[in-house]
């Protein structure tokens, strides 16, 4: 675990860089994350997803796999891809600042 | 991180839905977890990719000493279909995709699905046979190309 500044703000991320406290994250720290992702920019499909994920968190206790996030968040699997190329479900939570989902499908 | 996996090959080599569903599993997990994945299906794994097939993919009931029930009960007429249906409902249940429906969602990801040369010539299928998410029919040595670098995992 280890603290890191994201838009000025002290936050605890985990070692594979997940917010151990989702209740610290704020919607003006996504870009600033999404850059360390290698996102350049958000578009409003990275948003889409970003707010399903911790809807789903928030209601569900964990964020939604791949699979959930095709069906449920109105974005397709291979636009999931396009929007997140290292992993949607994964790299999408470490921008939302929820824990890693958990879920093998 | 330095020793994290990037790339996995991945062959399924079986026709039944306990042979089937491991390999889709770990392919679609690769990919969420941004690793690089290629399946490769040879033998009668290539029912899984076969158009008329793919939809009737079934449990191992005979020689399958996990299900726990005597192997004579297994070869009755009708118990394969009947275990199938119960495992496919308990799966549904569960939102575990339908093997199709597994298969495209993972070539939508990204990953690349292939058949065996040998197997194809061997049953006397052609491409037209194969669902057309399978990229390319290639060789053992093709396979090696494709998996260079990478991690390869038989299933």
């Amino acid at each position: 675990m280890s603290t890191a500044t994201i838009a000025d703000t002290p936050v605890e991320l985990n070692d594979e860089g997940f917010f151990v406290n989702p209740e610290q994250w704020t919607e003006s720290m996504a870009d600033e994350l999404a850059r360390r992702e290698g996102i350049d920019e958000l578009t409003s499909a990275h948003w889409t997803v970003i707010r399903f994920m911790r809807s789903e968190y928030f209601d569900k206790g964990t964020g939604p796999t791949v699979r959930v996030l095709g069906k449920s968040s109105g974005i397709s699997v291979k636009e999931l891809y396009q929007l997140f190329p290292k992993g949607p479900a994964k790299v999408a939570a470490r921008i939302a600042g929820i824990p890693k989902p958990r879920g093998c499908i | 991180m330095t020793d994290a996996i990037t790339k996995v090959s991945i062959i399924i080599s079986k026709g039944s839905l306990d042979g089937v569903y491991p390999g889709l599993i770990m392919a679609n997990g690769a990919r969420a977890e941004g690793i690089e994945a290629n399946l490769f299906f040879t033998f009668f794994g290539l029912d899984a990719i076969h158009k008329a097939r793919h939809e009737h993919i079934k449990m191992a009931t005979v020689g399958n000493p996990g299900l726990h029930m005597p192997t004579m009960l297994g070869g009755i007429p009708g118990i394969s279909t009947a275990l199938t249906h119960f495992m496919n409902h308990k799966m549904e249940k569960l939102d575990i995709p339908s093997i199709p429906e597994f298969i495209e969602m993972i070539a939508d990801t990204g990953a690349g699905l292939f058949a065996c040369k040998a197997s194809v010539d061997l049953f006397g299928l052609e491409k037209n046979d194969l669902i057309p998410q399978v990229q390319d029919i290639i060789t053992v040595g093709e396979f090696y190309e494709k998996a260079a670098g990478g991690q390869i995992i038989f299933t």
